[in-house]
């Protein structure tokens, strides 16, 4: 697949299934998973060298990916579904008592497609280091992807992962920061201002990127930067600029989709906005 | 009462550098982290035989727990190794999530655990470890008494599937356990057959018990004398059955009443078969500066001690 139209049309599909997820549990995180919708996209349609048939939790012989931002289950859900990792009728048990969907990814559950639990912020980046470095020890060339969240980065464990991934030399891993610029209580220049991130990743000693993260072109390019800059000797960082709640009109742009569920009426008008392309579950 | 003979005095987190070593040498999927301490916790000997397999993480613990879970998904088995205090208070809840929650094959390797840290006192003196560790699920909880059991316990932890907290001290105590001895995770020691009381200990002062034991045994109080160097998971079935037999049961640990080994039992007997039970373990404060051997009898956890809750659980029945 090369064609940027088709990946559009996956990520207008995996956008209904996250407000349809969302709406249908009454909660969740619609705000981030859409401004991360087209990131995740191209990841698991095009970037990553995994299939649900070769998936292993260690992630040996193939690209893992690692979720930090857990709230944004919807997405991770919906692409890992609409890949083949598990029944696309499975989204419709997201968040229910029993459901292998929980609200944040968990290993308990033993959903394929899930490497680690994720939603106390913060810890993933240091994970997909440690993943990074198994494999470099196992003589495994594939690559470790991690998504972190612009508000995640006020953690002080992201920037101690941040120092301790230049320090090691982990050049396998592809870091990306889904940089929206938006947190549950307001922008976060508002709640507690980030600076200049391409400034901070920089200053750590990080081979930093800045992509568009609703242009699959931009994507890709950025994806290409990065891999050529892989074995360096440093870690790669792509911020990708976002818009939290991209892709219906009401929600994007404002903090105030990032952690409420849209009404029924809500969700129609969402949807209205959103070809369906592949059928809904 | 059987006899145990003090080899020499050895701190028990050497005994954690010579089974970290061992284990080195005999599994290539053996690696190792520490966060800016470890001479202190002795493990410069693998860090310089296996540099690849050596992650130096600094002053930034909640990082090394995190890069200890990805290396075990990666299929590693990471021992992460800082003081007690920082290897879990300060990282609760990257340990519960990250290692615990997911399911990582992560060892926790804690050293300098308790009051017998000594003269860096209360800050570095954690006193509620084994129960921060013990209430997460999925943790096993080990306090081994002396070097060798904490070098059979280092080995035995990395052939255990799943995460482990694996505790152990700082100052020089005595060597009493076989040199050879497989390390039974969850399986007390059964150390002394008596029957008048039982006495549960763990960690350091399962030697202060011994030294009790001959103490009373010549008062002619006989001890029923359990090392309990697995607090989680607990063997259930050692605790009950001498439970019954003596009636009256002691336990012994450096560690706060709370959360602890007494804590564990108590709640097992409660169930099970209640019976009379006293505490040798700091009631609810925070410790402070001192030698370690004078902090343990200030703060109640040496032999005299064990001997009088003995005698006044006796005295109560």
């Amino acid at each position: 697949m090369n064609d940027i139209h088709t990946y559009q049309k996956i990520a207008s599909q995996v956008r209904r299934d996250i407000l349809r997820m969302v709406t249908g549990a009454g909660s969740g995180h619609p705000g981030g998973s859409m401004s991360s919708a087209d990131i995740l996209t191209a990841l698991y349609f095009k970037e990553m060298n995994v299939t649900p048939e070769g998936w292993n939790r260690a992630g040996n012989g193939h690209d893992i990916f690692f979720l930090s931002i857990g709230h944004i289950s919807p997405i991770f859900y919906s692409v890992l579904a609409r890949r083949g990792f598990f029944p696309i009728s499975e989204l419709g048990t997201f968040r229910a008592y029993g459901s292998r969907l929980q609200g944040h990814p968990s290993i308990d559950a033993a959903l394929p497609g899930v490497h680690q639990a994720s939603g106390s912020l913060g810890q993933g980046l240091s994970v997909a280091i440690g993943a990074a470095l198994a494999k470099r020890l196992a003589g495994d060339n594939s690559r470790v992807f991690v998504l972190i969240g612009d508000g995640e980065s006020q953690e002080g464990q992201i920037w101690e992962a941040a120092a301790a991934a230049v320090h090691h030399k982990v050049d396998n891993l592809i870091a990306m920061t889904d940089w929206n610029k938006q947190q549950i209580d307001g922008s976060t220049e508002e709640v507690q201002s980030l600076g200049d991130l391409t400034l901070k990743w920089n200053a750590f000693g990080w081979e930093c990127i800045v992509a568009d993260g609703h242009d699959f072109n931009s994507i890709f390019e950025a994806f290409d930067r990065a891999n050529s800059l892989l074995g360096g000797g440093r870690p790669v960082m792509i911020l990708f600029e976002t818009e939290m709640g991209h892709g219906v009109d009401f929600m994007a742009g404002t903090h105030e989709w990032h952690g409420k569920s849209p009404s029924q009426e809500q969700c129609e008008r969402g949807l209205a906005q959103l070809e369906e392309t592949f059928g809904d579950y | 009462m059987k006899k145990y003979i003090n080899t020499g005095n050895k701190d028990t987190r050497s005994g954690f550098g010579a089974g970290l070593s061992h284990l080195g040498t005999i599994n290539p999927k053996v690696v190792a982290l520490c966060a800016d301490l470890t001479g202190s916790l002795k493990m410069d000997a693998f860090a310089k035989a296996h540099p690849e397999r050596f992650f130096q993480c600094g002053i930034a613990e909640a990082n090394m727990i995190g890069m200890a879970a990805g290396l075990a998904i990666g299929g590693a088995i990471p021992f992460a190794g800082t003081f007690a205090n920082f290897a879990t208070g300060r990282v609760y809840d990257q340990i519960r999530q990250s290692v615990c929650y997911s399911e990582t094959n992560v060892k926790i390797a804690a050293s300098h655990a308790g009051i017998t840290l000594g003269e860096d006192g209360a800050t570095h003196q954690i006193l509620e470890d084994m129960g921060l560790m013990r209430m997460l699920p999925n943790m096993v909880v080990i306090n081994p008494c002396d070097y060798n059991q904490t070098k059979a316990a280092t080995i035995a932890a990395a052939a255990w599937q799943g995460p482990v907290y694996l505790r152990f001290g700082r100052p020089g105590v005595p060597n009493f356990t076989p040199e050879d001895q497989v390390f039974e995770i969850g399986k007390a020691l059964h150390l002394n057959e008596g029957s008048d009381v039982t006495v549960i200990a763990t960690g350091h002062l399962v030697w202060e018990a011994i030294q009790a034991a001959e103490i009373l045994e010549k008062e002619g109080i006989s001890v029923d004398l359990l090392n309990i160097h697995t607090i989680k998971p607990l063997d259930h079935e050692a605790i009950i059955s001498s439970a019954v037999k003596s009636g009256r049961v002691v336990c012994a640990e450096e560690h706060l009443i709370a959360g602890g080994l007494g804590e564990a039992v108590a709640g097992l007997l409660a169930r099970e078969h209640p019976v009379p039970m006293r505490f040798v373990a700091i009631d609810d404060r925070f410790g402070q500066s001192g030698k370690p051997a004078q902090l343990m009898s200030a703060y109640g956890l040496d032999t005299a001690h064990i001997v009088a809750a003995v005698k006044e659980i006796i005295g109560v029945k």
